[in-house]
């Protein structure tokens, strides 16, 4: 039985981070009807930055998320206004080719720079410190990372409920001409929600940084769970993200445990295209 | 020409190079209620889609309160005080009624003065009040268009632009509507508005012009084109 609870907690743990990972991947979508290709990218070039700040200036992910956080919104509003914004209401593919090809870039500048190794922070401040209850173990960092990217989670939502810019980001969402004729700047909105998908994604692999080796690949599998969580928690949807986010967590863990580590995401797929073939729109999509 | 509040000279509008609009010049004067009419197709959405900046016409300009606006993009007009009321309402449908009416005062940051207007056009319209935290999409039709309006006043604008207001509602609303609009007007906001039911619009209007095929063919008091035999031959089946 406590073996149970402890595969669960494992799966929920990481749900939560990879709930966050997928806000901002979903909150692009929903708002632009953009496909980020380059999210993962994003989260690895978030742990690259974490990485060097806690090895080369000593600062630790339970700090350095903040820098993350920020220079993953910069590195977001950047690529809209540079790349996203110049190939909007062309092709239907084109933003998703480009952001395909900055993330060509991205993986292969690190793997340039960085070389291909896998490079893991030792000591940090929550390294190797656990939680023990009974039989049940959960490791600090995990807990962190995962209660952390869950209060972002909620601020996010928060923030787009309850305040007028929320609103203002819905509105742009559901109708941009009539946004801009309430004196929206759309093109100003669409900068600040590339910015905050990458925030979302930049703190998540800042925090991750704390417990998860980095190297060029890494962002590639989180990229893709996001999109299995973004279609399967429908679009623009944060509840739905998280609901979906948790469900994979849950699936990956108890695959993982129960039948074998290396059948966890052939689990995780497997769901995903029940889901799709019964409801194409996603479990919680409108 | 100088008394105008609003003045648009000779505007050429195209689609993708098709063009749809062949030098219409209009004028608004500050106090007027001025309609549009003509029948679907005839340029008069197109004309107001362009005075709102959503478009910009490819030749002629267009002058509010003497300032040259005809390249100002449609969010900044709100800010020189037009508000637009497009076709077919455009509600923000997943929004709350009282989130709409917020965003229609996007503009204006000071928390006292949007409850304030949020009062004014609850007294203006009573049902939105009670429908206030109600989905926008699950309005009835009138409602809807009741609660376009009172965004579109959320900015206190010197000229309100009505496109349509009809579109949709049975005629015994239109009648109401249109009431209210007299009501607004009176208030003092400057009308301009756009319509098929010829008619309707032109009992409430000061003035009035006739769009055919992207030209103005008529113009005048709208007492003039209520009488005039071609108005009541091409418009009113009379």
């Amino acid at each position: 039985m406590s073996t149970f609870v402890q595969v669960m907690l494992d799966g929920l743990l990481a749900g939560m981070l990879y709930a966050l990972v997928a806000a901002g991947l979903s909150l692009i979508w929903g708002v632009m009807d953009v496909i980020n290709f380059a999210h993962g990218e994003f989260l690895m070039v978030a742990m690259y930055l974490s990485y060097w700040l806690g090895f080369l200036a000593h600062v630790d992910p339970i700090v350095s998320w903040v820098a993350s956080g920020a220079f993953v919104f910069i590195l977001g509003a950047l690529t809209y206004r540079f790349i996203v914004s110049r190939c909007i209401g062309k092709a239907a593919m084109a933003p998703l080719l480009a952001t395909f090809g900055l993330s060509m870039f991205l993986k292969n500048f690190c793997l340039n720079r960085f070389s291909p190794n896998f490079r893991i922070l030792q000591t940090t401040v929550l390294e190797g410190k656990k939680i023990i209850l009974g039989d049940i173990v959960i490791g600090l960092p995990q807990l962190v990372t995962g209660l952390f990217s869950l209060a972002i989670l909620f601020a996010l939502y928060f923030l787009m409920k309850k305040t007028r810019l929320g609103w203002a980001i819905q509105a742009t969402a559901m109708d941009r001409e009539a946004a801009e004729l309430m004196g929206i700047n759309t093109d100003r909105i669409y900068l600040l929600v590339f910015g905050l998908g990458g925030a979302c994604v930049g703190i998540a692999g800042g925090l991750l940084t704390s417990y998860l080796a980095v190297h060029p690949e890494v962002g590639a599998l989180f990229g893709l769970i996001a999109f299995l969580i973004v279609a399967m928690g429908g679009f623009g949807s944060i509840p739905g993200a998280l609901a979906a986010a948790i469900l994979i967590g849950l699936v990956e863990a108890l695959a993982g445990f129960y039948i074998a580590p290396v059948f966890k995401y052939v689990a995780v797929f497997a769901m995903y295209l029940a889901v799709i073939m019964i409801r194409p729109k996603g479990l919680f999509g409108w | 020409m100088s008394d105008a509040m609003l003045s648009v000279n000779q505007i050429h509008c195209a689609y993708d190079s098709v063009p749809v609009i062949h030098g219409i010049s209009l004028e608004v004067k500050e106090g007027e209620i001025v309609a549009i009419v003509g029948a679907n197709g005839a340029g008069k959405s197109t004309t107001m889609r362009t005075i709102a900046g959503l478009m910009h016409p490819v030749k002629g300009n267009i002058n509010f309160l003497g300032e040259d606006v005809t390249q100002t993009p449609s969010y900044a007009m709100i800010t020189k005080g037009i508000s637009f009321v497009p076709e077919g309402r455009r509600l923000f449908s997943k929004l709350t009624v009282r989130e709409n009416l917020e965003l229609g005062s996007y503009i204006e940051k000071n928390r006292a003065v949007i409850d304030e207007r949020l009062e004014e056009v609850f007294s203006l319209f009573p049902i939105l009040k009670k429908r206030e935290n109600q989905v926008a999409e699950t309005m009835s039709g009138g409602e809807q268009q009741m609660c376009a309006i009172a965004r579109g006043l959320m900015s206190r604008p010197k000229l309100l632009m009505l496109d349509e207001l009809s579109l949709g509602l049975m005629p015994s609303l239109v009648e109401k509507v249109l009431e209210t609009v007299v009501e607004i007007n009176r208030k003092g906001t400057t009308i301009l508005l756009v319509e098929q039911m010829v008619q309707e619009a032109l009992e409430i209007a000061s003035r009035g012009y006739v769009i055919q095929t992207g030209r103005i063919v008529q113009e005048g008091s709208a007492r003039d084109l209520l009488e005039s035999d071609s108005v009541r031959k091409a418009y009113m089946g009379l």
